[in-house]
């Protein structure tokens, strides 16, 4: 996939949040000293006055995104998904996820992808833990194209929202006619042998496993649940009635994260054989991005390869 | 409002905490009685409300930081008109929109949902800055515990507000000395409270009776005429005030008084006036 372009869902991030400020001006973008990091910076460098960084203070920046919430603007507040979903759990959930306030939470470096800052960095916790929050939207878009159509939607959402976006530089994989709902899951690819459930930065790797597996006359059906919160019940059943075996794939721990979602709906809907690819209940290391997603089994070929083992 | 009307509907916003916290056989009067002047007097003559239309976009805000004084902070809004004087007993109880803890979506008036300590002055910043940013001329009121700030949270929001000059905003401390595990200075003490808020660039006004509607009133008006920082007023005052039994004892910290002194509570209430 070495000619197809690249950005990272930040860079989406960054940029849609500009675009989305030259229509608006109903809304205020926070950070916490990382906007560098973020992209939250070419906003500020757009629309000064409309960013308010809160420094190196995140269970604050939580609650003043509440507090400007409650006056019925909007706002996005942004740091790593590490300090977002980690540090910053109980403001998340008490001073925003209990009075139900419209804050997108625009939480980028998630997952191990994040590379050479290693473990303490590497947040393969946050969908876990911003799912268990009732009235919490969780999205974990795959691509420039998603990642943008998210912001918009986060942006028109009611209620929190949870924008999980990478670091590394991920492959665009939709055009530009592509269609965005907040809860409805697409088919990437058909396929009748197995179904192949991804999000985020795992949904190209999917797609790289399928075509691996159809040189073997393996069929895979790749779905991209870009909403982890609330789930497409009625699209994963479907497809594993249709398949009747499930492999689920995202670079966040295989324990609360989608894999445990879409087990969720299929034991209480559907229940087939599920095999979760992700990080195996291990911190994380540092390194390449590249090179750990190899080494975690988390690109094209270590998914292709955890597909083949769970169909023996 | 004279004083001795102020007093009078203390007087009723403190019956209104021992009849709910005896009817929940739960809840926190200690340091709702500390701060019924605090609270009567920010909802009776200093903020800008109106019960009818409790969501006024223009209204002054008050965010109860120390949630779980919300029997006092349901008896002023109840004193006020917000809601019904006799729901006041439905507290803590299953189906009650006078949940333990405030949830603004459930409670009339009630400007945000606290009981988690430090969050609750975060949330007021946000307020204050969301009405400097759009040019609204509403007042935000925090109201913190002197034990709640022993929270890191509370010194990231006052680094915030500080930074910011956000003038719109008052921050009380009700430093009635005492918290769950005995007095501040037994547990780890945030004093001198008043330096700390100085340090993060607050105009401090330090009242040395907060049970005490004038001393009260004159600092509201201070923090009202403080331009280019927000003001912190460190309000010192008696736990448990207004029943005799209840006063400067830790162990009514979040405890309810049995029907017997309950009766003698309100007894004494009464005999006041």
């Amino acid at each position: 996939m070495a000619d197809v372009r690249k950005v990272a869902t930040r860079d989406s991030y960054g940029e849609e949040l500009v675009a989305l400020g030259a229509e608006h001006d109903d809304f205020m973008v926070l950070d916490a000293d990382l906007a560098a990091a973020t992209k939250t910076g070419k906003f500020k460098a757009a629309y000064p006055d409309r960013f308010l960084d809160c420094g190196i203070a995140e269970q604050n920046l939580m609650g003043v995104a509440a507090g400007i919430a409650t006056t019925g603007h909007r706002v996005f507040a942004s740091t790593f998904a590490m300090f977002a979903a980690g540090r910053a759990f109980e403001q998340v959930r008490n001073s925003i996820g209990y009075p139900h306030l419209h804050v997108v939470i625009g939480a980028t470096h998630a997952g191990i992808s994040v590379g050479e800052d290693g473990a303490t960095h590497q947040c393969n916790e946050d969908v876990a833990l911003m799912r268990t929050i009732p009235g919490m939207t969780v999205i974990v878009p795959s691509d420039d194209v998603e990642a943008r159509a998210a912001v918009r939607a986060a942006y028109e959402a009611d209620g929190p929202v949870y924008l999980r976006l990478g670091r590394l530089a991920a492959p665009v994989i939709h055009g530009d006619g592509y269609h965005f709902e907040v809860g409805k899951g697409v088919v990437e690819r058909e396929g009748t042998d197995v179904t192949v459930v991804a999000c985020g930065l795992m949904v190209s790797a999917a797609l790289e496993a399928a075509d691996l597996l159809a040189q073997k006359g393996v069929s895979c059906e790749v779905l991209n649940i870009h909403t982890v919160k609330p789930l497409d019940e009625g699209l994963v059943v479907s497809s594993a009635a249709k398949t009747g075996r499930v492999v689920t794939v995202e670079e966040h721990s295989v324990i609360g994260g989608l894999g445990s979602a879409v087990c969720d709906a299929l034991c209480a809907k559907h229940p087939v054989p599920v095999r979760k690819v992700g990080v195996q209940d291990v911190f994380g290391e540092s390194g390449p991005a590249l090179g750990l997603l190899r080494k975690y089994g988390l690109d094209g070929e270590g998914v292709a390869r955890s597909i083949e083992d769970f169909l023996k | 409002m004279t004083d001795d009307e102020l007093k009078k509907v203390a007087r009723e916003v403190r019956k209104g905490i021992l009849v709910g916290t005896h009817a929940a056989k739960s809840g926190h009067p200690g340091g709702s009685l500390s701060a019924t002047e605090i609270m009567t007097l920010l909802y009776f003559e200093e903020m800008n409300v109106d019960p009818r239309n409790p969501r006024d976009p223009k209204r002054d805000r008050f965010v109860l930081s120390k949630g779980h004084c919300a029997p006092g902070l349901y008896a002023t809004l109840a004193q006020r008109g917000f809601f019904p004087v006799e729901d006041l007993a439905t507290l803590r109880h299953i189906g009650s929109y006078l949940q333990g803890h405030p949830n603004m979506n459930d409670t009339p008036g009630v400007d945000m949902s606290t009981g988690s300590l430090g969050q609750g002055i975060s949330a007021a910043v946000g307020m204050a800055i969301a009405a400097k940013h759009w040019g609204d001329d509403y007042r935000t009121y925090a109201l913190c515990g002197d034990g709640e700030i022993e929270e890191g949270e509370v010194w990231e929001a006052a680094m915030l507000a500080g930074n910011h000059a956000l003038d719109n905003l008052c921050v009380i401390v009700d430093n009635n000395n005492l918290q769950i595990d005995g007095t501040i200075e037994e547990v780890n003490s945030a004093q001198p409270i008043g330096e700390k808020f100085k340090a993060f660039k607050f105009h401090v006004v330090d009242v040395a009776d907060g049970n005490d509607f004038d001393q009260l009133r004159d600092a509201f008006a201070e923090a009202r005429a403080t331009k280019g920082a927000p003001t912190c007023i460190v309000t010192h005052t008696v736990k448990g005030k207004g029943v005799s039994f209840m006063e400067n004892q830790v162990g009514w910290h979040g405890k309810a008084p049995n029907d017997e002194q309950f009766a003698q509570a309100m007894a004494e209430l009464e005999r006041e006036a």
